[in-house]
């Protein structure tokens, strides 16, 4: 790759060989949990913005004999007329009965069964975008008109799931924290089997004149060069990994389940990561080089 | 005299050596090498003739006394310093210590890289002293396709190639015939005229008698004579004396102007 006239023959030992895999392994992983962690936060932050914007009214089943369907009941219309006076409110539908059975269906069967039931009544507030409502004060002025009327803002089940969220990114970065440790040790490692393998002529360079930094530098560029050759292929192998995933998460259909797809940002910040990893390696050889010939005369 | 002993190029005071805790190899050595002059180091195998050059180009550090070069203690002078000091010095080592994955040129080339030197000025003078070293033929080749004697001449090249206040070699015509230790001889003489102290390592007594320069003569780790003539002025005194060889100055031939 980068050629470079260079003093030591360098080219020429087992680490050249080996060095460009570790750190291939180092990106590949270093990708995987790099894209891992922009979907989670993506899904964090559309989660919480879709949530934000809608609100549940519940009121409590109707307990008269004869039972009207959710559109007819008197404290369904009071609720919807308290709500559509409420600004920042754009809309507010009553759940039908069939609705709600097929809700509840995962849970308690066919819908001829529930249909007997005595069920709430959901009503489902779509909020203005860009605006909040106080779902307390809302709360209150709906349960003073109707007796056991509350409103869900769904805040302990984002509140919750965001926690989870939060807990999953922050084991992506200690991965990615372990995964840059790992990488600097193997190149230090590296770097002093070499500087033992080609002790001679680092001597010979020195009592010539050579400054430390002259030897670091040809260190420095060979791990840079290295780098970036493993570099590479990490991030080679990955993409199509990564594309994989993405193609089986977009043929799933689940609400549930976060939009696996990077902006070009997140994308740019991915390709960076071999460029990173080489400039680590870079350091890092620089660093050791130095370190190990300052104990030399 | 007046003469200042921080003038000297090498100063050597009361130098002890050991390796690691092994005996001392050399014992209380005092030196003082004025610029410009021209010393022969002998002694038997074994005697110390190494390990006293290895201190002077600052490949060890002594045991016990001062050493001084150029001036300076090197005792107190900061490591970052010493490449500085280390380009003054051409050295051929005994065991030449070329890289062997380097052609004859970029082994020649290197005390001039190290230094920064353009890269033009580097071809021309490499190829010059190749040349006169009689190696033209043999520039680009692999270190190891050459044969010991053109190994050596490569060694001596690469220790001028920058013009060293001070030279040091060791045994530098151990694997050459006469005439091409003599032409090598030459080389140094030319150097040393040009005002480079130098200090040559060496079993070769006809050689030694030949060119009459002041000996530092080694035996068991001791300084055993220093020919006080030597100490001051060399230069003059053994010049006439070689004058046979009918070798073209490297001087006439701008490697060493
Ligand atoms: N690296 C070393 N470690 C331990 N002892 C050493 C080392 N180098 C040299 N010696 C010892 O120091 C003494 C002097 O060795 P040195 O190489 O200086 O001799 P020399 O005069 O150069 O010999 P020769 O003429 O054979 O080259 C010897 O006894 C040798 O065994
Ligand atoms: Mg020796």
């Amino acid at each position: 790759m980068l050629s470079r006239r260079t003093d030591l023959p360098l080219d020429a030992d087992v680490l050249g060989r080996f060095l460009p895999w570790i750190i291939a392994f180092m990106v590949f992983l270093a990708v995987l949990a790099t894209a891992g962690m922009f979907v989670l936060q993506d899904a964090a932050s559309r989660w919480s913005a879709g949530v934000a914007r809608t609100l549940t009214v519940q009121i409590p089943p109707p307990t008269g004999e004869r039972i009207l369907p959710p559109a007819e009941d008197p404290r369904v219309l009071e609720a919807l007329k308290i709500l559509r006076t409420t600004p920042g409110i754009v809309r507010a539908n009553v759940l039908s009965d069939d609705r709600l059975a097929s809700l509840l269906e995962p849970w308690l069967g066919r819908a001829s069964a529930v249909s007997g039931l005595p069920l709430p009544r959901l009503i489902d507030v779509e909020i203005e975008a860009g605006t909040t409502v106080d779902a307390q004060a809302l709360g209150q002025r709906l349960a003073e008109a109707i007796a056991g009327a509350s409103v869900d803002d769904h805040r302990i089940w984002l509140d919750r799931l965001l926690r989870l969220l939060g807990a999953v990114e922050w084991v992506a970065m200690a991965i990615l924290a372990c995964i840059g440790l790992a990488t600097v040790g193997t190149v230090v490692y590296a770097t002093r089997t070499s500087l033992a393998v080609h002790r001679q002529v680092i001597e010979v360079l020195h009592l010539i004149g050579a400054q430390d930094a002259y030897v670091a530098r040809q260190f420095a560029w060979r791990a840079l060069s290295l780098g970036l050759r493993g570099g590479l292929i990490g991030l080679s192998l990955a993409l199509p990994a990564l594309l994989a995933v993405g193609y089986v998460a977009a043929h799933i259909d689940s609400e549930l389940l976060p939009r696996a797809s990077l902006s070009p940002l997140q994308w740019g910040m991915i390709a960076a990561i071999p460029l990173l990893a080489s400039a680590v390696a870079m350091l890092t050889a620089r660093v050791t080089v130095m370190k190990t010939l300052a104990a030399m005369l | 005299m007046g003469f200042d002993v921080n003038d000297c190029v090498v100063r050597f005071e009361n130098v002890g050596l050991r390796y690691g805790l092994g005996p001392e190899v050399l014992q209380d050595i005092s030196i003082a090498l004025t610029p410009a002059s021209y010393h022969f180091l002998v002694g038997p195998s074994g005697a110390g003739k190494s390990s006293l050059l290895r201190l002077m180009y600052l490949a060890l550090r002594p045991t016990r006394g001062l050493i001084s070069l150029f001036g300076r203690d090197i005792a107190v002078t900061p490591r970052d310093e010493l490449p500085a000091l280390r380009r003054r010095i051409g050295v051929v080592f005994q065991e030449f210590r070329l890289l062997s994955h380097l052609s004859a040129f970029d082994n020649v080339a290197l005390p001039l890289r190290v230094a920064g030197t353009r890269e033009s000025d580097v071809q021309r003078h490499v190829e010059e002293l190749l040349a006169w070293v009689g190696l033209k033929d043999h520039i680009h080749a692999r270190l190891p396709t050459l044969s010991g004697g053109q190994q050596q001449r490569v060694a001596i090249a690469r220790a001028v190639i920058t013009k060293p206040q001070l030279l040091l070699a060791d045994e530098p015509t151990g694997n050459v015939d006469d005439r091409m230790a003599l032409r090598l001889m030459h080389l140094f003489e030319e150097l040393n005229k040009l005002g480079t102290t130098i200090v040559i390592a060496t079993h070769n007594e006809t050689l030694v008698k030949r060119l009459g320069h002041p000996c530092l003569r080694v035996d068991g780790g001791r300084l055993v004579s220093d020919r006080p003539e030597g100490f001051l002025k060399s230069r003059g005194s053994a010049g006439d004396g070689h004058g046979a060889e009918p070798t073209p100055s490297p001087r006439t031939l701008g490697i060493l102007s």
